[in-house]
C-alpha cells in the first residue's frame, strides 16, 4: 500500500553553495502523497535553504531536484509587505490562483482569520499574518504545501489548533506537506518522517528511530530525546512501566 | 480637431497619464523610482545616438534603456553594491556620455531644453499615432502578465515556488518600463517622464486600501495632472510639462491632508 502513494517531490544530492561557501549539502528525500516530511536542525542549518532547493528557487543547485505536481502552495519563513502597497487578506488571498469568495471564506475560516478579510496585510499582528498565509496556501488545494515554521508568533492554543489542521489536511485532501518546525514535540508525534540537519543529513528516518540516534542527542540535548516518549504516552495511553516507546 | 495644437497636446497627455498611472504602481510598488530615473537619464544618450546614426528617436531611445536594464542585471550579478549605487552610476555616466557625444556633434543644433523638458504642445500626428499604439499595447501586456507581476512584486519566492515564474515577468516589465520612456520622452522629457511615473502613484497610495483602487486612482491623478497643468499653461502662458508635474505635486499634496483623516479614523 506504501508504494501506491504518488510521489510529490524527489529530492536527491541536492545542495547549494554561495561563493564557494556550502549552505547546506548531500540532502535527499521524498515527499509523497499524504505524508508529512519534516526538517529539524539549529540555527543555520540549512532547513529554509532544504525548501527553497525543493521548491526551485534558486537558479543554480547541487544535485536534482524533481517536483510531480505544479499544485504547489509555500509558506515562507519571512514575508514583509510594504507599507507602499495596499493590499487586503482578500487580494493576497489570490495572488497565485483565482479563487472564488467561497473558496476564500474557507480556508480564511480553517485557520480562524475569517473576521480579517477586508483588512490590510500591513495592519494584522504576527501571528494574524501566519494563519493568513496558512490559509493562502491551503486555499488552492494544493498537492505539495512546503510549510517553513508556520505557526511561528501563534498563540499557544492556535499553535495546537493549526498543527491539527496541517495534519488533517494531509490526511483529507491527501496532499504531501514537507515541514519546517522548531516544535519537536509536534515534530516527533505528526510526522511521518524527519530530516535532522546541520549542513548535511545528520540522521533521518521515522521519529521513531532518529530519537534514538546519538547525532540527534549531540545536536539537541538529552532532553529532546525523551519528547517522543512524552508524547506517545500521552495520547496512545500506554502506560510502560520503565517508560520505554511502545511501538505501534 | 486634431489640427489644433492644444487639443494634440490633450490627447497624447490622456495617453500619456493612462499608461504611467498603472506603471507608475509598479514603480513605487518595486522601490524602482530611482531606476526610471536612470533609464530615462540614460534617453539623451538615446536620443543623441538617434541623431548620430540617423535613427528613430524612440527606437534609439528605447534600445538605450533596454540596454541599460540589462548592463545593471549583469552589473546587479559582478558586485554586492547596493542598487541604488549601481543606479546611481548607470544614471549619470549615460547622461555624461549622451553629453560628451553631443559636443562633438557641432553641425547638430541641439536642444536640451526640449530634451529634458519636452515639449507637448509640438506634438504631431505621428507622435499621436505612436503614443496611443504604443501605450495601448504596454496596457495589454500588463494586463496579461498582471497576476504573475504582482505576485512576484508582493515576494519573489513565493512566486517562484508557486510557478509564476518571476525572473521572465521581470525582464518583461522592465521592458515595458524602456517603451513607455521612449514613446513619451518627446513629449514629457526625460526629466518629467519619471514625476508622471512616481507622482500620480504616490498620490493614490496615500487614499488607496487596495491595489486596483490604488491604479484607478493613479489613473484618474495622472489624468487630472494634464488637464490642469495643460490648462493652466494656457491661462498662466506657463511651460507646458513643468506646469503638468506641478499640478501632479498639488494633487498630491491634497491627498496628504486625506491621509491624515483616514489615519485618525483608524485609531
Amino acid at each position: 500500500m506504501e508504494n501506491k502513494k504518488k510521489v510529490l517531490l524527489k529530492v536527491e544530492n541536492a545542495g547549494i553553495s554561495i561563493n564557494d561557501k556550502s549552505l547546506v549539502k548531500g540532502v535527499s528525500f521524498e515527499v509523497k502523497q499524504g505524508e508529512i516530511v519534516t526538517l529539524i536542525g539549529p540555527n543555520g542549518s540549512g532547513k529554509s535553504t532544504t525548501a527553497k532547493i525543493a521548491l526551485g528557487i534558486y537558479k543554480k543547485i547541487d544535485g536534482k531536484v524533481k517536483t510531480y505536481t505544479d499544485k504547489i502552495g509555500y509558506v515562507p519563513q519571512k514575508i514583509s509587505i510594504d507599507w507602499t502597497l495596499p493590499i487586503r487578506v482578500l487580494d493576497f488571498m489570490s495572488l497565485t490562483e483565482n479563487l472564488t469568495k467561497d473558496q476564500i471564506n474557507r480556508s480564511l475560516n480553517l485557520t480562524g482569520v475569517q473576521h480579517l478579510k477586508d483588512k490590510s496585510l500591513s495592519n494584522l499582528s504576527g501571528g494574524e499574518f501566519q494563519r493568513v498565509l496558512i490559509a493562502r496556501a491551503i486555499s488552492k488545494q494544493p498537492e505539495l504545501l512546503v510549510l517553513d515554521e508556520p505557526v511561528q508568533g501563534v498563540d499557544f492554543k492556535g499553535e495546537i489548533a493549526l498543527y491539527e489542521l496541517i495534519k488533517k489536511i494531509s490526511e483529507n485532501m491527501k496532499c504531501g506537506i514537507l515541514l519546517i518546525s522548531h516544535d519537536l514535540h509536534v515534530v516527533m508525534s505528526a510526522t511521518d518522517f524527519v530530516l535532522c540537519l546541520n549542513g548535511h543529513v545528520c540522521c533521518s528516518g521515522t521519529p521513531q528511530k532518529v530519537v534514538k540516534d546519538s547525532k540527534y542527542k549531540e545536536l539537541f540535548g538529552d532532553r529532546a530525546s525523551n519528547i517522543l516518549s512524552l508524547y506517545e504516552h500521552k495520547h496512545d495511553h500506554t502506560h510502560s512501566q520503565d517508560g520505554t516507546i511502545d511501538q505501534k | 480637431m486634431l489640427d489644433d495644437f492644444f487639443i494634440r497636446a490633450l490627447v497624447a497627455g490622456i495617453g500619456i497619464a493612462l499608461i504611467t498611472g498603472p506603471l507608475g504602481c509598479f514603480v513605487i510598488w518595486r522601490r524602482l523610482s530611482f531606476f526610471a530615473g536612470t533609464l530615462a537619464h540614460s534617453a539623451l544618450l538615446g536620443v543623441t545616438m538617434a541623431l548620430v546614426f540617423q535613427l528613430n528617436i524612440a527606437l534609439s531611445v528605447f534600445l538605450i534603456s533596454a540596454v541599460l536594464a540589462i548592463l545593471l542585471l549583469q552589473l546587479q550579478t559582478k558586485t554586492n553594491l547596493p542598487n541604488d549605487a549601481l543606479l546611481g552610476l548607470l544614471a549619470h555616466s549615460s547622461l555624461a556620455i549622451g553629453l560628451v557625444i553631443i559636443g562633438f556633434l557641432t553641425t547638430i543644433r541641439f536642444d536640451v531644453m526640449g530634451l529634458l523638458f519636452g515639449d507637448i504642445l509640438a506634438v504631431n500626428q505621428n507622435d499621436l499615432l505612436l503614443i496611443w499604439v504604443g501605450g495601448i499595447f504596454i496596457l495589454i501586456v500588463l494586463k496579461f502578465i498582471w497576476k504573475p507581476l504582482f505576485a512576484s512584486t508582493i515576494n519573489y519566492d513565493l512566486a517562484k515556488a508557486e510557478g509564476m515564474k518571476p525572473d521572465r515577468y521581470n525582464a518583461i516589465f522592465t521592458i515595458l518600463m524602456a517603451a513607455i520612456i521612449a514613446i513619451s520622452i518627446k513629449i514629457v522629457g526625460l526629466l518629467l517622464i519619471t514625476g508622471m511615473l512616481i507622482i500620480p502613484a504616490a498620490l493614490a497610495r496615500n487614499i488607496s486600501n487596495n491595489p486596483l483602487q490604488m491604479v484607478v486612482l493613479s489613473t484618474i491623478g495622472g489624468l487630472l495632472s494634464i488637464l490642469i497643468g495643460l490648462f493652466s499653461s494656457l491661462e498662466f502662458n506657463t511651460a507646458s510639462g513643468p506646469s503638468i508635474i506641478t499640478a501632479a505635486l498639488l494633487l498630491f499634496l491634497i491627498s496628504l491632508i486625506k491621509t491624515k483623516k483616514y489615519s485618525e479614523l483608524k485609531k
